[in-house]
């Protein structure tokens, strides 16, 4: 089936890396019933959804730093519309999990997630977000914090460049504008 | 100058005359007309404050601000908005339900309430009290109740910590605030709002007025901005403080309702200001300068108005954009051992020079 | 040196001596008290300043390695070791009444080693969950035996803390509540918006005002100390640059001159002026970082973004010359990993007049401001004896009035080569702290002038062998970070691997150093106090 081009202004549809995946997507919400739009209002609803995501800053490390350079004057995320960052996780859209996960903050972590409104995402940054990063042989260190939340966009780097961060924010709107908003896909089960 | 009486007389008449209708069901189709209007040109001048607040933001930052949504970002508003009404609104659990889903309605709708007072251009004024001033600061003061109801049913320490900080902050800003306004009270002599513009007619009440009009212009914008918790008086939201305060356990619209009520009593309050000091709808006059007259009021009045605004509102988001913020104690002896007694001194300046000149 | 090892003899006679540059002894542990009691009091030597406190696993012994300094005379230090052969439930006295920063320290050993200390006020772990099993820097841990687990940390769990009081009938143990029953506690942190990063503060409030703070450490903990025992040397180097995130290149120089002091290894000139430039523009974009998040805290946004606006400069110069923005990746054990990029002279160049404009501008925009003045001046005063007490080094010592630069106590790399100043203030307030920041960039202005006007040329790297092994015993190093004194300890067994890594943290004392001056302050006033003091928590949690 046809995978209708998703319009990110400013950024040519080839110039992705991964469209494949968004193909693959489209072929598995059809596996699943989920019908992929074609109507209009859901295409304003994902307009209106993709182009106004609040984020909730969760920084506790290095990549923190390069989290405030992205929000700062030379790269600015204010220009997508991202900049209303709500410091209570019941008004953010998007978590963005900066930084290394330890044991004792992941009680932390799950309960703000938990806390978050629907519909509500995850992206997470930096290698220590991913799999533990260079932190991976420590006795204290969770390897990827998919053990405990899902997440839907991963941006590696140690620590990655704002630029990186920014595509990554372009792609989560991609994946935010594929999704139907009436019949959201099924959460992954975290065992 | 066009008067839009001549609209809303054309209104009536098509429905009372041509259609026939029923001297109720006229007033009724009239009534439900101007509250249609309002609740729209609330909403629209709410998301063009908030796209004019975060591009100047980002302008005094020296950066670009929103410019992805439309062109120049001016569809991001529209955006926000479409958002917020679909997000999911969490109900917590061992809050007090009732209060807690009560508290955001009294902060709207103490919001629309002023918002409809306000003289907007010649003729164009839904609700012209003959106590319009005393109407003004009566309704403006619904919006505190609502913010000690959010802190205190969230069964949350920050959110009541906050709530208690803004309850203090407002009750105690309202006095500056009301006293300033009675300054001109005082020189017009009326409380109605289009009598008061009516008489800047020949010069606006901050020129007329002489000093203590000039003051009490000042102490205005300062105590009307710390009653709309902006800028350098933003403790009870104190982001660095204390999360989100008194709003930190509401979700979807009914946070929306907070976030929309904070422009408009920015609006509002620099509305007011225009009115009673800047001439509201009327024009600069010189008197004695009779082209210069004629060629200000080519201008339409909605123009003048909002043009007015629209300088008010930019100090505002000046002001909030440069300054850091106060700690609660400075904010309360700022208030109580500053601005009040300016504000009362003022007042009886203004009456000395009312009865000498 | 002489002096003080006649009187460790006369009051400890079994004491036993090292060959090393410092006075290295090793005291057993019945007559430690004495010994430091002595050293601390004794009018002639005053040791007031305990750099370093450091747990030890020597294999059937367990210990504490401290490093003492003198403030009046900077060449007078001494170093005390002391072990106990009792593993299982092994007990040292205290020093934590002598010397404030000793509090902390000594239950970083408990949460390590599982070391108690007789008469410590409240012993607890401090990074670790209180039901933590086993003690994971001792070489016998089982690396695998916790798991991870979900369940929140409940009140007692973070309240309770227990002390070991030498009574007449023996040592007796006994717990207690940190808070009282009646005290309204609130919790600030762990996630708060994110400047400091993940600290968590219990704070007892009376309305506004702080009565007690208690704060708790370990959210970002990765355990680095022990990851480094599995490492070799070149490959500690990658670690170092995450602790203290804003002072890298520091950390890794401090590292690197460590090593290669211990392999006697002669810098090439060239590469010693480069790590010293580097240091200062990493000083001053750390510096322009702590105070535009300050400013942050205290509302004002703007500033915070002009702050990083010109950070972006020193960033654009970090890559160009060694890859990375933030984490340079540039001294390597021998000197630099590549020679320095053509354009690096000319941009530092641009650079200085830059910032000198920029930094008149901060302070027409902040500092001037009534308000942002009305904040600062009058609140949080922290006095010099408290300041030498707690181990509060870097910028915020040297605001109340305690000369403490590394740079000039224990010059390295190329800073005897150059003229500066040492600023330093008497009030100890925020604002003073405040100033001190801006002050400190001035100066390190002048320092990359004089520098970028005289690099040697020559080799930029040393030859080092491919396997690094350092020969058997321990060896420091001090640097001056933007926060203050950071040191690298490593005892080596003559291996690739060191046998104990130990990173002396300037913020855990910045921290500790939170609950005196904050006591009878606001709440608002805490989180500019916690702005000025300008802690970096991947540091003290490493």
């Amino acid at each position: 089936m046809e995978v209708k081009k998703i319009h990110i202004p400013n950024m040519k549809h080839e110039d992705f890396n991964d469209n494949e995946y968004l193909e693959k997507y489209v072929e598995e919400l059809h596996k699943n019933g989920t019908n992929v739009i074609i109507g209009k209002i859901d295409d304003m609803i994902n307009w209106g959804r993709s182009n106004s995501v609040w984020p909730l800053l969760f920084a506790t490390s290095c990549c923190g730093i390069e989290c405030m350079c992205v929000g700062a004057a030379r790269c600015d995320f204010a220009r997508f519309g991202w900049e209303v960052t709500r410091n209570s996780p019941r008004q953010a859209d998007v978590m963005f999990v900066f930084g290394t996960l330890v044991h004792k903050m992941a009680p932390v972590l799950k309960r703000l997630y938990d806390q978050m409104a629907e519909p509500k995402y995850v992206i997470a940054v930096g290698s220590c977000a991913i799999s533990g990063g260079p932190f991976k042989d420590s006795y204290h260190v969770i390897k990827g914090i998919n053990e405990i939340i899902p997440v839907d966009v991963y941006v590696p780097g140690c620590p990655p460049r704002p630029d990186a961060i920014l595509y990554g924010m372009m792609q989560m709107q991609r994946k935010i504008k594929l999704q139907e908003f009436f019949k959201l896909p099924e959460q992954p089960v975290i065992k | 100058m066009f008067d839009f009486k001549v609209v809303t007389s054309w209104i009536d008449n098509l429905l009372r005359v041509q259609w026939g209708f029923p001297n109720f069901w006229t007033l009724a189709t009239e009534f439900i007309l101007t509250g249609v209007v309002i609740l729209a040109a609330y909403a629209v001048i709410a998301l063009i404050l908030i796209y004019v607040e975060r591009k100047v933001c980002a302008f005094f930052q020296c950066r670009i601000g929103p410019n992805r949504v439309g062109k120049w970002g001016l569809m991001q508003p529209v955006a926000d908005m479409i958002k917020i009404l679909l997000k999911e609104i969490i109900s917590i659990d061992k809050s007090d339900k009732f209060l807690f889903k009560l508290a955001p309605f009294f902060v709207i709708v103490g919001s629309i309430l002023t918002f409809s007072a306000l003289p907007f251009a010649k003729g164009l004024h839904a609700i012209d009290f003959n106590i319009g001033v005393f109407y003004l600061l009566a309704v403006s003061s619904l919006g505190i109740i609502g913010i000690l109801l959010a802190g205190w049913s969230s069964n949350n320490k920050f959110a009541m910590i906050g709530a208690m900080r803004s309850g203090a902050q407002l009750i105690s800003y309202e006095l500056s605030a009301a006293l300033s306004l009675m300054t001109i009270v005082v020189l017009s002599g009326t409380m109605q709002l289009s009598d008061i513009i009516e008489g800047q007619t020949d010069g606006w009440f901050i020129f007329t007025g002489g000093v203590p009009a000039f003051i009490a212009f000042i102490t205005y914008l300062i105590a009307g901005h710390a009653e709309t918790n902006r800028g350098p008086f933003d403790l009870p939201e104190a982001e660095s403080e204390l999360t989100a305060g008194y709003h930190t356990e509401y979700s979807g619209i009914t946070f929306g309702f907070y976030y929309l009520a904070e422009y408009m009593n920015m609006f509002v309050v620099a509305a007011i200001a225009t009115t009673m000091f800047l001439g509201g709808w009327m024009p600069l006059h010189i008197p004695g300068w009779e082209g210069f007259n004629q060629v200000m009021d080519y201008i339409p009045s909605i123009l003048w108005f909002f043009g007015k605004v629209a300088v008010c509102v930019f100090l505002a988001l000046w002001v909030r954009w440069s300054f850091p913020r106060l700690r609660i104690d400075q904010l309360l002896k700022f208030e109580w051992k500053i601005l009040m007694p300016i504000s009362l001194v003022n007042l009886l300046l203004m009456a000395v020079c009312v009865t000498l000149f | 040196m002489d002096n003080i090892r006649e009187r460790i003899l006369s009051l400890a006679p079994e004491a036993t001596f090292e060959e090393s540059q410092i006075l290295t002894a090793m005291i057993p542990s019945d007559k430690f008290r004495e010994v430091t009691l002595h050293l601390k009091n004794d009018k002639d030597m005053q040791f007031d300043y305990l750099q370093d406190l450091i747990g030890m696993d020597w294999g059937e012994t367990l210990g504490v390695v401290y490093r003492l300094f003198s403030t009046s005379n900077n060449q007078c230090a001494v170093v005390l070791k002391t072990s106990t052969a009792d593993r299982e439930n092994p007990q040292l006295f205290s020093v934590s009444d002598l010397w404030d920063s000793a509090n902390l320290y000594e239950r970083e050993v408990y949460d390590f080693f599982g070391i108690n200390f007789i008469n410590h006020p409240g012993m607890r772990r401090l990074f670790l969950r209180s039901n933590w099993e086993g003690y994971p820097l001792r070489k016998d841990y089982n690396m695998d035996s916790n798991h991870l687990t979900m369940e929140n940390q409940t009140i007692e769990e973070m309240e309770t803390a227990t002390t070991l009081n030498l009574t007449s009938e023996g040592l007796v143990n006994s717990s207690f509540q940190l808070f009282g029953e009646k005290e309204y506690v609130v919790n600030i942190g762990p996630q708060h918006p994110a400047t400091h990063g993940v600290l968590h503060l219990r704070v007892s409030l009376d309305g506004e005002t702080v009565k007690k703070i208690d704060p708790h450490f370990g959210y970002i903990h990765r355990g680095v100390e022990k990851m480094c025992e599995g490492y070799t040397y070149p490959q500690i180097l990658h670690l170092t640059d995450r602790l203290d995130y804003l002072s890298g290149t520091m950390n890794r120089h401090a590292v690197c001159l460590c090593v290669e002091k211990a392999l006697q290894l002669e810098i090439p000139e060239r590469a010693q002026y480069v790590r010293t430039m580097l240091d200062e523009l990493t000083r001053i974009a750390s510096h322009l970082l702590g105070w535009g998040c300050m400013c942050m805290d205290m509302g004002s946004i703007t500033a915070f973004v002009y702050g990083m606006r010109d950070r972006e400069k020193i960033m654009d110069i970090f890559e160009e010359t060694g890859g990375g923005r933030l984490m340079c990746n540039y001294s390597v054990i021998g000197g630099l990993s590549k020679d320095i990029h053509p354009n690096f002279l000319k941009r530092i160049r641009e650079f200085i007049p830059y910032m000198r404009k920029m930094l008149k501008e901060y302070h027409t925009l902040f500092t001037e401001n009534p308000i942002a003045r009305g904040r600062m001046e009058g609140v949080g005063y922290l006095t010099r004896e408290q300041a030498i007490s707690y181990g509060v080094t870097g910028p915020s010592g040297r605001a109340s009035g305690w000369s403490n630069d590394v740079r000039k106590i224990e010059p390295y790399a190329a800073y005897d080569k150059i003229n500066f100043k040492e600023m330093l203030r008497t009030e100890g307030g925020t604002f003073d702290r405040y100033m001190i920041r801006l002050d400190e960039i001035l100066e390190s202005l002048k320092i990359l002038e004089q520098l970028a006007d005289g690099i040697p040329e020559g080799d930029y790297r040393a030859k080092t062998k491919a396997i690094i092994k350092l020969p058997e015993g321990d060896f420091f190093q001090r640097v001056e970070n933007a926060r203050g004194d950071f040191g690298v300890y490593i005892s080596s067994k003559g291996d690739k691997s060191p046998y104990r890594v130990k990173f002396r943290s300037p913020c855990m004392t910045l921290a500790s150093a939170l609950d005196p001056i904050t006591r009878g302050e606001k709440i608002a006033d805490l989180i500019m106090i916690g702005g000025s003091l300008d802690y970096v928590i991947p540091c003290i949690d490493r």
